[in-house]
């Protein structure tokens, strides 16, 4: 399958801090592929380099297109959703008002409310709070709402920076199922940064892991899996 | 003290209570996208009333002029934002006060210097004679002026609730990291708050130069209600700075009319003493959130 994302030599800093020392991976076209690591690996810099809200210096190539350095406004454009860390709701708007925001860059703002409809199917409970302050939802579905707003752009490639962050196990496993449908239903190319290793290889189908600044091991996620020393540092058996 | 007079003071009171608010609301706009007082609201505004004048002078229609200086106050202010605050978007929060009030002396300077600072009397849009109703004599500017002012506020709730560039600009003033994201400019939405704010001040200009006259300080005591607006509807709210708007006119014309020693000379002080009052009893004001920040 042809890159629809790679990335190479990329590297970022913070004042002194070298955070990237030279990063390179693809996400394939299709594909669910995962980046693993430790706490301050570099991995959320990694995904906000390729939406251009960090300064880098490297190659980031989207679709064949060379964009790095390119505003994050411009690539959003291009069909890249980020869900950020943290969640990033607009917590004094609605619901449904959040939804629209994620349909902003997109060229044909026709069929908006069947969009809203469809990516509510993926998550119901959203439906039941359209109309409610986004910032009174609970952790989990905020995080809901996050990936739901990154739908309604109809992403080519979606970023997700640790969804499972802060949630219950039911819900992470429920927002994992959905990524899922979502990957083979609607054909989009998905990139997830995630520190719990054994969710992240259960989804993915490539992986890489990232330690201090630098991928140090790539492979399909069943061979990472089975690999001896990511089992005992990342999955605990 | 007859009810007549009480109700006459009362409508007088909503009227420049209107212009308050109206002058209250763009600060609050600003405010809410930037965290940053423009204390060049007022000055704009009667940058703009006096190009109004202009237009007036070389004989378009009143309403024609009225709009057209609705549109250069629009572009203006979008201007000033781009020229003036961009570069120092991202420097400390006095920084961008002191780009501000560099602005106001420099409206001011510029206006005086070109159109003098001899008073000069604004048409008003609305017939001069007293409109009655029952036994009471209501003046036909105040009630004109009220009616325009809820006019444009309507209208900006309209754009500010149901369109998609109102609702990117909401979004861009409250978390410009997602809004970015989702593919808004944010700089841009800047911009527009501003040529918004900007085009508000200009009808509020418009609206009381019939009153106190044109000429270049006409907005410095306008600009001190609308801070005391703010405050008491609290900063964070838009609807609120409006009420606290008419709020501050009512109590201003009640107290100078009712209250002997204060008179039309201390009504000034009413409005910093109540700013005074609000800061101690309620910092956040009437309808303000209050700031809560994680540590």
């Amino acid at each position: 399958m042809a890159a629809l994302l790679a990335v190479r030599n990329l590297e970022a800093r913070y004042g002194d801090t070298k955070v990237l020392r030279g990063v390179s991976f693809e996400v394939a076209e299709g594909g669910i592929t995962t980046i693993l690591g430790a706490n301050g690996a570099g991995k959320t810099t990694t995904l906000r380099a390729v939406c251009g809200m960090v300064k880098t210096a490297g190659q980031i190539s989207y679709d064949g297109r060379r964009i790095e350095g390119r505003a994050t406004e411009d690539v959003v454009r291009l069909g890249v959703a980020h869900v950020p860390e943290g969640r990033g709701t607009f917590v004094q708007l609605t619901v449904e008002e959040n939804l629209r925001l994620g349909a902003y860059a997109r060229r044909d703002p026709r069929h908006l409310g069947a969009d809203i409809d469809r990516v509510c199917g993926y998550f119901p409970v959203l439906a039941e709070r359209r109309r409610q302050i986004a910032g009174t939802l609970s952790g989990g579905e905020q995080q809901m709402l996050a990936v739901a707003r990154a739908l309604m752009l109809r992403p080519r490639l979606l970023l997700l920076d640790e969804p499972s962050l802060g949630l219950a196990p039911l819900v992470v496993r429920e927002i994992f199922r959905i990524i899922r449908t979502i990957n083979r239903d609607e054909r989009v190319s998905v990139l997830l940064v995630e520190q719990n290793a054994s969710l992240a290889l259960g989804l993915a189908d490539h992986a890489y892991l990232m330690e201090t600044g630098t991928m140090v091991m790539s492979g399909s996620a069943a061979e990472l899996r089975q690999n001896d020393g990511i089992r005992r540092a990342y999955l605990g058996y | 003290m007859s009810v007549d007079t009480l109700i006459q003071q009362v409508v007088s009171g909503l009227a420049t209570g209107g212009i308050y608010g109206s002058v209250a609301l763009a600060l609050v706009m600003i405010y809410q996208a930037t965290e940053v007082v423009n204390y060049a609201q007022g000055e704009m505004a009667m940058f703009s009333t006096y190009l109004a004048w202009t237009l007036l002078n070389a004989g378009l229609p009143y309403w024609v002029a009225f709009v057209a200086t609705l549109a250069i106050a629009f572009v203006g202010g979008l201007l000033l934002e781009r020229i003036l605050i961009r570069p120092v978007e991202n420097a400390p929060v006095l920084t961008i006060v002191i780009v501000c009030i560099g602005l106001l002396v420099i409206l001011n300077s510029v206006a005086g210097w070109v159109y003098s600072y001899i008073q000069k009397p604004f048409p008003s849009p609305f017939p001069a004679k007293p409109i009655q109703l029952g036994n009471i004599y209501f003046g036909a500017h105040d009630l004109g002026a009220l009616g325009v002012t809820l006019v444009v506020l309507a209208g900006l709730y309209v754009f500010f609730r149901f369109t998609t560039l109102g609702l990117a600009m909401r979004a861009a003033a409250q978390n410009p990291v997602s809004s970015r994201l989702c593919g808004i400019r944010v700089g841009w939405m800047l911009a527009v708050g501003w040529g918004l704010a900007a085009l508000v001040g200009a009808v509020a200009g418009m609206m009381v130069a019939p009153i106190v006259f044109l000429d270049p300080n006409m907005m410095s005591g306008i600009l001190i209600y609308a801070f005391a607006s703010a405050t008491l509807g609290g900063f964070t709210s838009p609807g609120g700075a409006v009420l606290g708007g008419l709020i501050v006119g009512v109590i201003e014309n009640l107290v100078g009319t009712y209250v002997s020693f204060i008179g039309t000379e201390l009504k000034l002080t009413v409005a910093l003493a109540l700013i005074l009052i609000v800061l101690v009893v309620r910092p956040s004001g009437l309808f303000g959130r209050v700031a809560v920040h994680r540590v």
